[in-house]
């Protein structure tokens, strides 16, 4: 049974669309992920969802409620981790934990246990009493973490929630999450990592302009690709010509379905490959041509090559693609009331 | 940590009734604001100081002036005084629009907006407790250095009409500020306003000078100020025995009451309230 729905979901920004019919359907008790680069409309479906945007079309629905007309409601099952953090520096983490208990109207002394709880769960003890102006990053989206979970929330959303943190503090929010999961909160969350997304989801999303491109279990959507993926050098730093020429020799093997030249990796050349056997064919091949080989690896699909399969374009280039595309001040304009 | 129940959470909002949960938001939020203001209290200082230096420096500037020129032979320092406090409630109901601006800008509402408040107007109620506590503690702080100066104190009665008009005034500007703050698009266009609008209205009042020294232009800009008609009951009840039938003020459109002044000050704010509360619906929808 699905805990959320998103239905169809449209959103613009005057001229610009972010979301173009986005459909998401997340089951109850999992950890959902949502991949996509930067501006694929990541987080504005999470601030539709969190009832902070109202989407052009669409619907959403938690728990059987509709979010457009119920939205207090859906406030309540809901437990929201923004990316972008807002803090109030002069309080302190406990200070700030009790007011977001007191909005979600918790009794003062089971908001007093909850927090004690969770400030032992996530090891925020040494701080906790400190002003929030004097926290890292880590610190700050733990305790973000924490204000997100004090209501005992059935679902939880996280857009980005370990975007530029250090090891220790992810390593934290990644075991919390893991442990949420399994006494079964539903946890939907943002991500561009793709390390992140294969760690933690057991089902997730690609999105891509504002649509879901993919959808399925990593390990599903991995096998579902199929083939092996070759990365073969002939020379430590080849040319492009010697690549062509190499390229052409080994389009033809049997067993091998896809050859491209990386430039950016002196001229290597990435192979997708029916299997295993297919390999030595090819040294083979290259033995024949009186071709060295420099090296060769082998590996399973990752998700890049879902996303590349998807998109027609690694994860990376579609970031890149972005990067200096995005106005922070107009971003921070969409965000304000 | 205890397992989420899937059936919301336990103890929330289904046996607490709506009029505990909207106090229990409205508290939490208001006790923010004191927080901020006990950690950081220059605000609460410099609101004081400034118009503790006009009282200072202006009553000094005009302590000369011959005798009998103000209205009942009047002191120049007692004249002030009505006015300065005025103009300290005022200033900090003027900057009420500020904190909320910021938390506009920073996101921080935002995270008030996911919560499941009972009532939006919560966070609005919160900056006007606030922001109200603040003004009366401030124009007090004023009222008794002007006493220690020897500009006088009200009788009993004559401080509850100060109250209340200074609590008319600063609902009113109040309502102002945050409609402001909400139409705005960021803290720095705000504080242009309030640069704009403070000092040109305390001039354009009887704060410093009465209305017969005024060239008639100004005298109706002034008669028509919503200050003036909070400085002059806070000069009458400072003159002697309360009387609010008696006029205050003879404006050029005709003679004003104390009682004038309050209905005046009261429609001003209803009609304020109004005015901004579909920008706040809107924005807070």
């Amino acid at each position: 049974m699905s805990l959320l729905e998103l239905d169809q979901l449209e959103k613009s920004y005057g001229a610009v669309s972010a979301l173009n019919g986005l459909s998401l359907s997340v089951p109850s008790g999992c950890l959902y992920g949502l991949l996509g680069p930067n501006g694929a409309g990541k987080t504005t479906a999470l601030r539709i969802l969190a009832t902070l945007l109202a989407p052009d079309r669409g619907r959403v629905v938690v728990a059987g409620v509709d979010a457009l007309q119920e939205p207090r409601t859906v406030r309540q099952l809901m437990g929201y981790v923004a990316q972008e953090v807002a803090i109030d520096k002069i309080l302190t983490g406990r200070e700030l934990l009790a007011l977001q208990g007191d909005l979600y109207h918790l009794q003062r002394q089971h908001r007093n246990r909850r927090i004690d709880q969770l400030v032992d769960r996530m090891s925020m003890g040494d701080w906790i009493d400190r002003r929030c102006g004097t926290y890292s990053g880590g610190m700050r989206r733990r305790l973000d973490l924490a204000s997100g979970l004090l209501h005992q929330p059935q679902l939880l959303v996280l857009d980005e929630p370990t975007v530029g943190l250090d090891i220790e503090s992810r390593a934290v929010i990644w075991e919390v999450l893991r442990d949420l999961r399994d006494q079964g909160t539903t946890i939907l969350l943002s991500s561009h990592y793709l390390e992140e997304v294969e760690a933690l989801a057991d089902r997730m999303a690609i999105i891509d302009a504002g649509q879901v491109i993919a959808e399925g279990a990593p390990e599903a959507l991995k096998q579902q690709l199929g083939g092996d993926r070759v990365t073969l050098r002939v020379r430590e730093f080849s040319d492009q010509p010697e690549a062509e020429r190499v390229r052409q020799l080994l389009e033809v093997v049997d067993g091998v379905r896809r050859i491209v030249i990386n430039r950016a990796q002196g001229y290597s050349l990435n192979l997708v490959v029916d299997g295993e056997h297919v390999l030595a064919t090819l040294k083979q091949r290259l033995a024949v041509e009186n071709l060295d080989v420099f090296s060769l690896s082998q590996s399973r699909p990752s998700l890049d090559d879902v996303y590349l399969q998807a998109t027609g374009r690694t994860l990376m280039d579609a970031e890149l693609a972005v990067a200096g595309q995005r106005d922070p001040k107009q971003e921070r304009r969409q965000s304000m009331r | 940590m205890t397992s989420p129940a899937l059936s919301t959470s336990s103890s929330s909002s289904d046996n607490g009734s709506a009029i505990a949960e909207l106090l229990q938001e409205t508290f939490a939020l208001t006790r923010r604001l004191f927080l901020q203001l006990q950690r950081r209290p220059s605000t609460l200082v410099a609101g004081v100081l400034q118009p503790l230096i006009w009282l200072v420096l202006f009553g000094a500037l005009f302590s000369r002036a011959p005798e009998g020129l103000l209205p009942g032979g009047m002191s120049y320092g007692r004249f002030l005084g009505a006015g300065v406090i005025v103009f300290t409630a005022f200033s900090a109901a003027l900057n009420a629009g500020l904190p909320v601006m910021f938390d506009r800008e920073f996101g921080f509402l935002n995270r008030l907006l996911v919560a499941p408040l009972r009532s939006r107007s919560s966070i609005v109620l919160a900056s006007v407790i606030y922001i109200t506590t603040l003004s009366l503690v401030q124009s007090l702080a004023i009222m008794l250095t002007a006493s220690l100066l020897g500009y006088g104190w009200p009788g009993a009665a004559g401080l509850l009409l100060v109250m209340v008009t200074l609590l008319l005034l600063g609902f009113a500007v109040t309502a102002l500020s945050l409609g402001l703050a909400f139409a705005l698009p960021g803290h720095i266009e705000l504080i242009a306003v309030i640069f704009v609008a403070n000092l040109p209205l305390l001039f354009a009042s009887t704060a410093l000078a009465p209305l017969s020294f005024m060239p008639p232009w100004l005298g109706w800009l002034a008669a028509l100020n919503p200050l003036t008609f909070a400085i002059e009951p806070i000069r009458a009840a400072y003159a002697g025995p309360l009387d609010l039938s008696s006029v205050l003020l003879e404006a050029p459109y005709g003679s004003v009451t104390g009682t004038t002044c309050l209905l005046v000050l009261s429609l001003l704010t209803a009609a304020l309230f109004l005015l901004i509360r579909p920008l706040l619906n809107r924005k807070l929808a």
